[in-house]
């Protein structure tokens, strides 16, 4: 039997599986899809950590990148888009307008996104460069793999 | 078309109509009462002038001035390779100017979003409706009195 098996822990090991297969949601609004667009091809490529796939349906994604300026009008959009998104689910927060509404503090801007849904890692830049946009990426690998893990036949609590 | 030539022209053609003329750093603007908007845009379409192109319609809020509104129209000649910009003081009280959509199409729009901005209405509009901001929308956010920092969510906002 040597070598033959590893031992590991069940959440662990789901962890591991969640954060290498991430297939992301891009809800790009304004300038930061650039960015978004220079991180997700070959020069920087997202695909080296597991988040190559793009889906541009809600209900196949993982991960929902906002990327860009969220307006009041916009707003009931990305709520239903991040219902629509099946668990688990993780946002990123991507630029400074989805983080804090940035430069536009006015009458039309949503300061911040995290008055609409839950956000998990909040990536600030005007825009972001793209190394940052993977050192995102990382932060949040490591917080699926440190989380709880929820999976089918445990009791949820909410 | 040279420079002044035409503001000299209308002031000729149309006397005390024309309220004030300008042309700082180049820029031809003639002021005009609201009533004549539309007799000299007409004019001012047909030939030898041909300012055929609608490039702008804006609107100013000089709060505390009387009057408070100022429509302001930009028009291209292609022929003659110039600008004028009609000018059009509206009071706070009359707020309404005729429409410019039966003259050029993309008035249309441009009007809508003046509307939408500043409350000005548009009398003779096919479809005055707001453009930008969503319905349930109330004050003008353009106009100087609409609170910096105020919004109006369509959701309910978390925490």
């Amino acid at each position: 039997m040597e070598g033959n098996f590893i031992t590991t822990k069940f959440n662990y090991i789901l962890g591991w599986a969640r954060k290498f297969s991430l297939f992301h949601y891009p809800f790009v609004t304004a300038c930061c899809g650039m960015e978004y667009m220079s991180a997700a091809c070959a020069h920087f490529d997202l695909d080296r950590f597991g988040a190559g796939w793009t889906r541009f349906s809600p209900r196949q994604s993982d991960m929902m990148l906002v990327v860009g300026t969220i307006s009041h009008k916009l707003a009931p959009v990305l709520r239903t888009v991040y219902d629509q998104m099946t668990e688990p689910k993780f946002v990123i927060a991507f630029g400074t307008c989805t983080v804090s509404g940035g430069i536009y503090d006015n009458y039309a801007v949503v300061q911040g996104i995290d008055k609409i849904i839950p956000v998990d890692v909040y990536l600030p830049g005007c825009p972001p460069r793209p190394e940052t946009v993977l050192d995102a990426l990382i932060k949040l690998q490591e917080k699926i793999q440190n989380q709880e893990q929820d999976w089918k036949w445990k009791k949820r609590k909410s | 078309m040279e420079e002044k030539k035409v503001i000299s022209e209308l002031k000729e053609k149309f006397t005390d109509r024309i309220k004030e003329t300008t042309s700082d750093f180049g820029d031809d603007t003639v002021t005009i009462d609201r009533d004549f908007l539309a007799e000299l845009v007409q004019f001012l379409k047909q030939k030898p002038y041909e300012y055929t192109m609608l490039l702008d319609i804006t609107c100013v809020d000089y709060l505390g001035r009387e009057p408070r509104f100022e429509m302001v129209y930009h028009l291209l000649s292609l022929s003659a390779k110039h600008r004028l910009r009609i000018k059009v003081p509206l009071s706070e009280k009359n707020l309404s100017i005729e429409s410019m959509s039966s003259i050029w199409k993309n008035a249309n729009w441009l009007e809508r979003e003046v509307y939408d901005m500043f409350g000005v209405r548009f009398y003779g509009h096919p479809d005055l409706r707001r453009l930008f901001m969503y319905d349930g929308f109330e004050g003008f956010p353009l106009r100087k009195d609409y609170p910096l920092r105020k919004s109006q969510p369509r959701i309910k906002l978390r925490k």
